[in-house]
């Protein structure tokens, strides 16, 4: 008896896996990596003109060869005949991974609690298996900086690559601990406080913000200075902005708040980075004679002030970039992340330029970055982070029909498109049980 | 005596000058230009001519009649003035929150003429929009149709005086917030909400059947019976269960839809659209048989959990599903590029031109009971259209003028960059706003919350 009830047993877990398997329809497409050549399409390569009937090849996560008569053999060919491949496009300022339903407090981990917090590490808290991830990447955007708020030193931004099942696989090389610069603008149409009040909060804040960097150049001269400190993460974190180790991404909107950070920042010897800018039209050639680049955007936004012209925020980009300020654009956005190549097109129609719009998702947004050696370009040695479409991918009907990140191909699919294949049309329709 | 008598003659001025106050209406004439007409096809070289504010003669080599403007639009793509099924631009007040069913309630009451989101809509190409009550109640106020005659001072000249009635429902998590969360009365769940409709629906009989009583008593002879109490609330519904108003119900989840379809089934409702509508895929040949179909965004999603599981070919699937379907801002930032939503159907489903203008022209004029007036380029229609630089589908289409009613309102190298008609006395510096202007779905509602803060922060 026992002995058949073993028998049994071993008979059943020898079953065990094809009886799960008989359970599961489909097959679910993973991204894959391997030795890719992307045949005959015209090169968008960013830096180095467009190229036609042209191929690359892309291995080991980098782009291998460009070129017109690379050898097929030993590796998987798509003909891309008629279409074109970009580099992946690259949105400056996100909260992507961070967040998976804005209204549910539970899901939402861009912000911690205090002013103080620059420790707090927005790679840390990246969700690789974010629903938006997929959303996004199907549009071309393959790099994203994610970027705490909440208080005047929010966090630490990380830029992650849009493929891979750990953070550190995201990871793709670039930080900076956030400032939001005392703003003297209204946070919006709840925020009732007085000028005067206004003017207090600013003035208080700013003091705050000389207070914490007195302290961060203190305890990194003591640092240096091999003295024992007491554990304080957070000066720790801003010590290494004192240091140069890291950049200081400063949120900076309104005009004279600008003019206020360019001051703010003069003798302070840090890589700073200005995010946001939306008034940066306004005092253009101070942020140009600043040599601080930008990080600006959501381009599809309202105006700051009622008596502004209609189109500021489209024209914003292209006013700065005239005064000759380097910039980058980013949507700001969480879920919508996808909607980057739209941005830069509206920046393009309104005074940026097609070819000036697409190097301010791409290559302008790397160097800033400290990157233009590994991203925002198809160059050979660079990561392959390409993109392969019908056409210009910030055109609204153009197709994108390939994507890769690090090298691995990336399955065109995401929870969108899967309910469009279910319902398009439903089974039972109308009347059929 | 004699101040007296200027003083009458002046009020005699102003009487005559109320009276005969009237929108104004243009005659133009629009040469050589790309026609997009949105109900037959794209007519190219072609030109139209608009007397006092109608469309005269569409066709080629039109000339213009004596003192009739001529615009060259050579090169240049001429489309009907884009309608906007779902904002709140122009509105002082959004919601009355302060109970389930406030039907009695009117936005043409809260018109403000005096928002510059209006001029900033006409400067997208937006000539019409409805300026719905919000999203707190499940029966919510009666709507306006506006039309965007920027400059006017008198609320009533921005009203489209012959647009149908409307009114705002709502499902969902937000009357269940305001009400169940917030007040503590029902609706608290998804049920409570059909219940308060049905509830609402049969009382509005009850009323209606007291009245049809009472009147026929009151035609007999020496009849004493006291009239039942007039009430403007009930009255609204029994007009909805008349067919006088058409229903524009906030929905976003597929349950709720369907619910709501049955409801008006039970109540032989006919005249009802849903606005957002985010899973009205799931439900698109219910929507497409049942009802005056959807008004959805083209790609907004994961803001609130009843928005999680949306896809951004939800206006694709229900145009292949025979709903007449259409794209809305409900928004005062995306009001300015409706024509640029419009188009993202063609990246999401692969929407022709002609589907995807229509998505915000003609079909939301259908929605809205005004698609004979408005909504494509038609002999007889109003004369409300915008001039484009590039095709209005293309990415980098810049609107270049606008007209209502042939009058022009937006003109790119003509308006002065700063718009305001009316600047408060009591501002000495000008605010800046960096967020929260643009969603004003649930405006008028922070007073039930702690946190208004994180409310406004939120979309819809």
């Amino acid at each position: 008896m026992k002995r058949l009830n073993k028998t049994f047993f071993a008979f059943l877990l020898a079953f065990l896996p094809f009886m799960a398997m008989a359970q599961i329809d489909g097959e679910f497409v993973k991204p894959r990596t391997g030795k890719f050549l992307l045949k005959n399409a015209t090169v968008v390569t960013v830096t180095k003109g467009t190229l036609n009937n042209t191929s690359v090849l892309i291995e080991n996560g980098k782009i291998l060869e460009i070129g017109t008569s690379i050898a097929e053999a030993g590796t998987e060919v798509i003909d891309c005949t008629g279409l074109f491949i970009y580099p992946g496009m690259i949105d400056s300022g996100t909260r992507l991974g961070m967040v998976e339903v804005s209204s549910v407090a539970e899901t939402v981990d861009y912000a911690d609690l205090g002013s103080f917090t620059p420790n707090m590490q927005a790679l840390t808290t990246v969700n690789p298996n974010s629903e938006a991830i997929p959303v996004t990447r199907v549009s071309g955007v393959t790099t994203v900086l994610t970027v705490p708020t909440g208080g005047l030193f929010p966090g630490t931004a990380a830029l992650i690559n849009l493929n891979g099942y750990t953070p550190d696989q995201m990871y793709a090389g670039f930080k900076a601990v956030v400032m939001n610069f005392p703003s003297s603008a209204r946070r919006g149409r709840f925020d009732r406080r007085s000028d005067e009040d206004i003017k207090k909060d600013n003035e208080k804040a700013l003091k705050e913000a000389n207070d914490l960097w007195e302290n961060a150049v203190s305890y990194n001269q003591m640092k240096k200075n091999g003295a024992e400190l007491n554990y304080y993460p957070e000066m720790d974190q801003l010590s290494k902005v004192v240091s140069r180790e890291l950049p200081l991404l400063i949120e900076v909107n309104a005009a004279s708040d600008i003019q206020n950070a360019i001051k703010w920042v003069e003798g302070k010897n840090a890589r700073v980075i200005f995010a946001g800018v939306a008034e940066g039209w306004r005092v253009a050639d101070e942020i140009a004679k600043s040599g601080i680049p930008v990080l600006t955007g959501p381009v599809q936004e309202l105006p700051t002030r009622q008596s502004d012209r209609y189109d500021i925020p489209y024209a914003n980009a292209g006013k700065m970039a005239k005064a000759g300020v380097k910039l980058a654009i980013r949507t700001n956005e969480e879920e919508n992340v996808r909607n980057l190549p739209f941005h830069a097109g509206f920046a393009a129609a309104y005074g940026l330029g097609k070819e000036e719009a697409l190097k301010a998702v791409t290559i302008n947004a790397a160097e800033i970055f400290g990157l233009a050696d590994q991203l925002g370009s198809v160059e050979v040695g660079k990561v392959a982070n390409l993109i392969v479409s019908t056409g210009d991918p910030f055109e609204t009907r153009t197709q994108i029909m390939h994507v890769f990140i690090s090298g691995y191909r990336i399955p065109l699919s995401n929870r969108h498109i899967r309910l469009y294949q279910e319902f398009l049309e439903r089974s039972p329709g109308l009347n059929a049980n | 005596m004699k101040k007296q008598s200027y003083f009458l003659a002046a009020l005699l001025g102003l009487s005559i000058q109320i009276a005969t106050a009237q929108v104004k209406k243009g005659s133009v004439l629009i040469k050589n230009a790309t026609v997009i007409t949105a109900t037959k096809g794209t007519l190219e070289n072609s030109d139209l001519l608009v007397q006092d504010g109608i469309i005269k003669q569409i066709g080629k080599n039109l000339n213009a009649p004596s003192g009739v403007q001529t615009i060259d639009a050579t090169g240049k793509f001429l489309m009907p003035g884009i309608i906007d099924a779902h904002s709140h631009v122009g509105l002082d007040v959004v919601n009355e929150a302060t109970a389930p069913i406030t039907s009695e309630v009117r936005m043409k009451d809260m018109v403000n003429p005096f928002e510059v989101g209006i001029y900033r809509a006409l400067a997208g190409g937006v000539t019409v929009s409805h300026a719905m009550h919000g999203s707190a109640n499940v029966i919510g106020g009666q709507n306006a149709t506006l039309k965007h005659r920027w400059g006017s001072i008198d609320p009533q000249d921005i009203i489209m005086q012959d647009a149908p009635r409307t009114i705002k429902f709502a499902l969902g998590e937000n009357p269940t917030r305001v009400h169940g969360r917030g007040a503590g009365i029902q609706p608290r769940s998804r049920m409570g909400v059909e219940a308060v409709i049905r509830n609402g629906f049969n009382e509005a009989l009850q009323y209606k059947k007291a009245w049809a009583d009472y009147n026929a008593k009151a035609s007999g002879k020496g009849n004493t019976t006291v009239a039942p109490e007039y009430d403007e609330r009930l009255q609204t519904l029994v007009d909805i269960l008349d067919g006088k108003i058409i229903i524009h119900c906030h929905s976003y989840r597929a349950d709720e839809i369907y619910m709501l379809i049955n409801v008006a089934k039970d109540f032989n409702i006919t005249k009802l659209v849903f606005q957002h509508t985010n899973e009205g895929f799931k439900v698109a040949p219910e929507i497409a048989k049942y009802t005056m179909g959807a008004s959805v965004f083209a790609d907004w999603w994961a803001y609130k959990m009843e928005v999680y599981y949306s896809t951004a070919f939800n206006a694709a699937i229900l145009t292949a599903n025979g709903a007449i379907t259409s794209i809305n801002s409900d928004d005062a930032e995306l009001i300015r590029h409706l024509y640029h939503e419009a188009a993202k159907t063609q990246r999401y489903g692969g929407m022709t031109d002609d589907q995807a203008i229509a998505l915000i022209t003609i079909n939301p004029a259908k929605q809205l009971g005004i698609d004979d007036k408005v909504g494509s380029l038609e002999v007889g229609k109003q004369a409300d259209m915008v001039i484009f630089d590039n095709h209005p589908l293309s990415v980098y289409a810049v609107p270049l003028m606008t007209f209502v009613d042939g009058v022009k309102y937006f003109d790119i190298k003509e308006n002065a960059d700063d718009q305001r008609l009316k600047i408060s006395a009591t501002e000495m510096v000008e605010p800046i706003f960096l967020s929260g202007e643009a969603h004003r779905c649930m405006q008028d509602t922070e007073f039930l919350f702690e946190t208004t803060e994180s409310l406004f922060n939120q979309k819809h």
